[in-house]
């Protein structure tokens, strides 16, 4: 009794842990103590279970937990900060795995000590294996559009639809409510349990494949949503307050994070989830642009550089492609050093995930409080002389703004175009991962450093340096 | 029965709580916000320790999923923490005097 009591408080300070940390890393000023404090959560709450009386050895406890610690220690202290996306989506996955494996487990045990499951265990198991499992697979697949893998020749990261494919999915929704009822009715049918982790799965592959590689922060977000909404149902099968409180403030976190996306692309979330958005039918419509690109050389961009008050960059995806983020902090110092006033635009959804720019740029040392968000950038950015757009594409396409027939019409954008002078670093005059031309790239004060952002960047800082 | 009313009212408030908790966080945080919620996800973890703790002898199956639960939790929590505190050491302001 006593050492229950114990247990049961010892789960109260681990939520309060939670709670405080989350406060607390949402200021970069307080976010690692934040980090920290929650982590120490987590450990107490562990150790306290280890008490459990219920608890019979612990050889098979110890040997996963420290496989788990070493794969999972070695895996984050060794990944690279560009593929911080692809972590990020596999961690979810494990998180849904993990509370498969708990509701799958707990039913196995269930069955073996009484016969007869009660309803509301059937449901909340099979809620747990519903939500684990496509956690799991979607997040396997979004992992895998991140890699940019592909099959053969056959390329995953684009949005893959076929015929019939609203079809499938909404058949496929209805078996699964179908088999979740029958087996609430009859628990005791292992081969219906089987059955729903299957058709669990299929559902999250079913709903990432059709979700272009553009919109992962979107996916990211919503399935760290549904990793939190799975250990929350974990947390009732076992009936267990600590899981439901830690996995609904994730579940409630991460559709936040999710509607921030959204609106930052100007999308429903339906429309980012069904619309195939992405997919070659969408930039099939390529409109002609009038006027022609106007090339500049490394020399002359230095020279525009060299005279230039202010200069802001707008990084995007094709930044942390070419691994370009020391290179740019580089020739940013130089700029600095050169007495002109340096600043960082980000776009919420450049890169793929919330936040991803962020990230890259304080790896390569640049103090986040240079960096600024679109909405305080674009009333002045008029006043700018020069916009060094590195690796984006959509985000400032002015197509958003002007062209009423573009499919990112409504999305809100940096207006780079209204700077002075915007220069554009870029390999070659491809479209944009949305499909759509960009008719920034004509405008008359527009000038394109074509080649590898990194080179390019090295290039420029040669020039200051030479 | 009223347990569950009781884990429910729970859920509710947590919910509100989440909601409350993060709707201000700063752009510049969403990645790390992101990676730490995820690793609290994995408290998990207490649910695997408890299957995969049952006497051996009364249920392999159980023990056996548990195991592997709890490997994929951790995982979850030891990759999550980690990862987030490496982003968050590299969040600097600027410090003008040295250099």
């Amino acid at each position: 009794m006593n050492a229950a009591f114990l247990i049961q408080f010892s789960y109260i300070f681990s939520g309060f842990c939670f709670i405080l940390g989350l406060k607390m890393l949402g200021s970069p000023a307080t976010a690692r103590k934040g980090n920290i404090i929650s982590a120490v959560g987590m450990v107490l709450a562990t150790i306290a279970t280890l008490f459990n009386n219920d608890i019979d050895q612990y050889k098979w406890i110890f040997a996963a937990v420290l496989l788990g610690t070493i794969v999972g220690g070695a895996a984050a202290l060794m990944v690279e900060m560009t593929s911080m996306p692809e972590m990020v989506a596999l961690l979810n996955g494990f998180g849904g795995v993990a509370s498969l494996l708990v509701g799958w487990a707990e039913y196995t045990q269930k069955i073996q000590i009484t016969n007869s499951i009660k309803t509301f265990d059937a449901v909340v198991i099979i809620l747990a294996v519903l939500i684990g499992g496509l956690t799991l697979t979607g997040s396997l697949i979004a992992w895998a559009k991140l890699k940019d893998l592909s099959l053969g020749s056959f390329k995953i990261s684009p949005a893959l639809t076929f015929k019939g494919q609203k079809t499938f999915n909404i058949l496929l929704l209805f078996t699964i409510t179908f088999v979740a009822l029958w087996f609430t009715k009859d628990p005791d049918l292992k081969n219906v349990f089987y059955f729903i982790i299957g058709l669990s799965a299929l559902l999250g592959i079913m709903t990432v494949i059709p979700i272009g590689g553009a919109d992962m922060p979107v996916v990211i977000s919503l399935l760290n949503s549904y990793s939190g909404l799975a250990a929350c149902a974990a947390g009732f099968i076992i009936n267990n307050t600590i899981l439901i409180v830690a996995g609904s403030m994730v579940g409630a976190s991460g559709i936040i994070l999710t509607s921030i996306m959204c609106k930052a692309m100007n999308r429903s979330l339906n429309n980012v989830l069904f619309s195939g958005f992405g997919s070659t039918s969408v930039g099939g419509k390529n409109k002609d642009v009038d006027g022609e690109a106007n090339p500049i050389s490394a020399q002359d961009c230095y020279y525009l550089l060299e005279s230039a008050n202010s200069v802001a960059v707008v990084p995007g995806y094709g930044l942390a492609v070419a691994q370009a983020q020391h290179a740019v902090r580089e020739l940013g110092e130089c700029l600095e050093a050169n007495g002109t006033e340096v600043s960082y635009a980000i776009h919420p959804v450049a890169g793929r995930m919330p936040g991803h720019m962020n990230v890259l740029l304080a790896e390569a040392d640049v103090p986040y409080d240079q960096l600024i968000e679109m909405d305080d950038i674009n009333p002045v950015i008029e006043s700018i002389d020069v916009v060094l757009v590195i690796g984006a594409n959509d985000v400032v396409n002015p197509d958003a703004r002007e062209d009423e027939d573009s499919p990112i019409y409504g999305m809100p954008i940096i207006n780079v175009d209204h700077a002075k002078t915007v220069i554009v670093l870029k390999r070659s005059m491809s479209v944009g991962f949305a499909g759509i031309q960009n008719p920034l790239f004509f405008k008359e004060n527009t000038r394109m450093l074509f080649g590898d952002a990194k080179g390019s960047a090295n290039d420029l800082i040669a020039e200051f340096k030479g | 029965m009223d347990i569950f009313i009781l884990l429910i009212f729970v859920l509710m408030l947590s919910i509100f709580l989440g909601f409350e908790l993060i709707s201000k966080v700063p752009s510049t945080l969403h990645t790390p916000l992101m990676s730490g919620a995820n690793a609290i996800s994995g408290i998990t973890i207490v649910g695997a320790l408890l299957s995969a703790g049952v006497h051996y002898g009364d249920n392999e199956e159980t023990v056996i999923l548990g195991a592997l639960a709890v490997f994929f939790a951790t995982l979850n929590v030891v990759g999550g923490y980690l990862v987030t505190n490496r982003m968050l050491a590299m969040f600097k302001k600027k410090e003008k005097d040295n250099k």
